[in-house]
């Protein structure tokens, strides 16, 4: 069993953080995941914002609240571009919006996930009856099924995903934490580079396969979080 | 508003809820957990969990760096119930868009005679957020929309169409207010229950939404505060 162990590779790599986000090309699209505090990826943020080259950035993410450490990012003016369903409690992008720096793109926040997660299934589109007769489906095709009205949404993809969980295996299968799970499985099926901090990284066999929400196929670098 | 008034209509609203799960979202629909009966109304978060406990006790430790389980702002910390799942984001929109959760409780601006609700957006203002509202709305069995009769200002909420950002439309079930409670049935908006403190005029005069009185009106006493009635509960 042990042997067979030592043999296994996977093309997933352990950087640092500087080094993984040292990978993202400028203008980038970059989807971000957490809801509030839980499940973003807190230390890699950290370092996209320390990446001060790194500009005209598009952001697809549902946690740029009040909280975030992607602020800083509309203050050094890096974004031109966010995608997401709730930017109300953060002053400096609804001062940049106001501006006219940033463009913003709002969607209901099922139609939000579910966009990443069809993105990431390689369905490029599809129809749902949620925000149907409101101002969110304004100039969007409207299809009726079963006598509802239905909005045809694109799907999303991204060339960058920044993730976080709970536990890597050193082959780049992951586990959650409760609710911090959220936009990170989708997340990190939906675009190229799939780059995701966690808290422990244990040897292969370690991790239940029954618990494993991401497998390594959607994972190509592993960043281990430092004490902050 | 009064403190009482909020607690008040978030009690109302427990009495509609049952054997089942459900959606609270922010605002006076918070305040129904207090409410509800115990074991029986579990309760769904849209961040990834179903079975969803009160906040922790006052020795919890908020930690941003490792916070693992919140309600649908975020930030604030609850617990879970012993029966509680976890799952990610696609899961916990499949629950609601796909029709699973028996009912939501959630504020509202206005809503109309048709059962169309704004809850999301006010004319003129930054229109930068609107979270899981339309999702919600569109995909329970039952909304029940939470809200004081009048806005602050002193305008009626209950309208003929809602002159407000649509969250969507046709999908309200049951409007509860500190003064009356109004159902849709067969697309027709009834007036099931008021206060005794206000006549049919009184009403009619916040309500512009036309409505008929319910076969099953009946009305209702607030001789005890809903302070009063959770110790009583």
């Amino acid at each position: 069993m042990n042997d067979t162990i030592e043999q296994i590779q996977t093309k997933v790599q352990f950087l640092t953080a500087d080094e993984a986000i040292g990978k993202i090309p400028e203008g980038s699209s970059i989807m971000v995941g957490g809801f509030g505090f839980p499940g973003m990826p807190r230390h890699l943020s950290r370092a996209l914002v320390k990446r001060e080259e790194l500009r005209d950035l598009t952001l697809i993410t549902n946690s740029l609240g009040s909280v975030s450490i992607l602020n800083d990012l509309f203050e050094q003016n890096r974004i031109k571009k966010v995608v997401g369903s709730f930017f109300s409690t953060n002053k400096e992008l609804v001062k940049a919006n106001r501006e006219g720096s940033v463009e913003i793109e709002l969607l209901p926040q099922g139609t939000f996930t579910e966009a990443i997660r069809l993105g990431g299934a390689g369905i490029p589109a599809f129809f749902t009856p949620t925000a149907a007769g409101t101002d969110l489906a304004r100039g969007k095709e409207t299809r009726t099924y079963n006598g509802r009205e239905h909005v045809l949404e694109q799907s999303l993809t991204a060339d960058v995903a920044i993730i976080r969980a709970h536990k890597a295996d050193k082959a780049g299968n992951l586990v959650y934490k409760k609710t911090a799970q959220n936009f990170n499985p989708a997340m990190a099926t939906a675009a190229k580079l799939t780059i995701v901090e966690v808290d422990e990284i244990v040897e292969i066999g370690e991790l239940d396969p029954d618990k494993i929400v991401t497998p390594f196929i959607f994972v190509d670098i592993v960043v281990k979080r430092e004490e902050v | 508003m009064s403190y009482s008034v909020k607690h008040y209509i978030a009690w109302r609203c427990a009495q509609e809820l049952s054997l089942g799960c459900v959606n609270l979202g922010i605002g006076i629909p918070t305040l129904v957990a207090d409410y509800l009966p115990k074991g029986v109304v579990t309760l769904h978060s849209e961040n990834g969990i179903l079975g969803a406990g009160p906040e922790p006790g006052p020795d919890f430790v908020v930690d941003p760096e490792n916070m693992d389980l919140v309600n649908a702002s975020g930030v604030q910390p609850i617990t879970a119930l012993p029966h509680a799942s976890y799952f990610d984001s696609s899961l916990s929109f499949c629950i609601m868009r796909g029709g699973h959760l028996d009912a939501t409780v959630i504020g509202a601006l206005q809503v109309s005679e048709t059962g169309d609700i704004a809850s999301w957006a006010v004319p003129g203002k930054d229109v930068l957020g609107v979270g899981g509202a339309m999702d919600l709305v569109v995909g329970a069995k039952r909304v029940i929309a939470a809200m004081t009769h009048l806005s602050p200002k002193g305008e009626p909420k209950i309208l003929p169409e809602c002159t407000y950002p649509l969250t969507a439309k046709n999908r309200v079930d049951t409007i509860v207010t500190e003064y009356a409670v109004f159902k849709f049935r067969e697309g027709k908006l009834y007036l099931v229950e008021m206060v005794d403190e206000l006549t049919f005029e009184q009403l009619k005069e916040m309500t512009p939404a036309s409505y008929e009185i319910a076969d099953d009106f009946k009305w209702v006493k607030r001789d005890s505060t809903p302070e009063e009635q959770l110790v009583l509960k």
